[in-house]
């Protein structure tokens, strides 16, 4: 695929949910409770479970993967946990993930990403570059 | 209050660790990406966020204040399944910023002398 400076990519819709916090908990090995235990975000002073910002990085991630045309063409990527994205039980929560293309040099393919839940932006100055 | 005087203190891994063919299927599965040829560009937090913890553990953040403040990668190539890497992590900088403390590590992935991925967590203790 060919890429262009200003070019918009089409955005991607993912879903998160309680079940899909606890997998992501089980495969990375953050068991850190306000990612599951409602009580227990409400205790320390969250308005509910929240999602892991690495959660939300990693299905930022999983579109530059799909955009590049696999994760092995991925060299970078970065972003910023402006908001927490809030998982209230037995809901489906939206997260709106989009980019534009900031520059090309050579065949480094950089792109500025959004990631958008309930209205807030989640990720800051989010970033990636890969090989086209 | 977090100890300036931590800033540069390093851990070389001790243990390396061997990805498992079932530990990127696992993430890569949570994440709900098709391809496990080679891990997501994220599997490497599951790696190095707990060395990166450990390593600030006694470094006087308030741990039930810290949430992740910001978080990149530089990946030299994926890391695939029979790498065996060793996590060496660096304190790189302790600042104090509206009253937030907040603390970056970089973490280096090494298979043998090969530098894989680096990567640095930002952690913030709220004020």
């Amino acid at each position: 695929m060919n890429f262009s400076v200003g070019q918009e990519l089409a955005p991607h819709v993912f879903t998160i949910n309680r079940a899909k916090l606890v997998a992501y908990a089980d495969a990375s090995g953050d068991q850190n409770p306000i990612h599951q235990d409602e009580e227990f975000a409400k205790s320390v002073g969250l308005e509910n479970v929240i999602a892991h910002g690495m959660f939300t990085m990693a299905l930022a991630g999983r579109y530059v993967s799909e955009v590049a045309g696999g994760s092995e063409k991925v060299v970078e990527f970065s972003a910023r946990f402006t908001k927490p994205v809030v998982v209230p039980e037995d809901i489906d929560v939206e997260l709106l993930v989009s980019g534009k293309v900031a520059s090309v040099e050579g065949d480094l393919v950089k792109v500025d990403l959004t990631a958008i839940c309930d209205s807030n932006k989640v990720l800051g100055m989010a970033k990636a570059t890969f090989r086209a | 209050m977090l100890n300036p005087d931590l800033v540069g203190r390093t851990y070389k891994g001790a243990n390396s660790v061997t990805v498992s063919q079932e530990s990127i299927s696992q993430f890569a599965l949570a994440i709900g990406e098709p391809n496990i040829s080679v891990a997501p560009p994220t599997y490497s937090i599951s790696l190095s966020l707990s060395e990166s913890q450990a390593l600030l553990q006694d470094s006087g953040l308030d741990w039930s204040r810290v949430v992740h403040g910001d978080q990149k990668f530089e990946i030299h190539r994926p890391l695939k399944a029979g790498d065996t890497v060793r996590c060496d992590s660096t304190i790189e900088s302790i600042r104090v910023l509206a009253g937030n403390e907040i603390a970056t590590v970089r973490s280096d992935l090494f298979a043998g002398e090969e530098l894989i991925i680096s990567s640095w967590s930002t952690l913030v203790a709220r004020a």
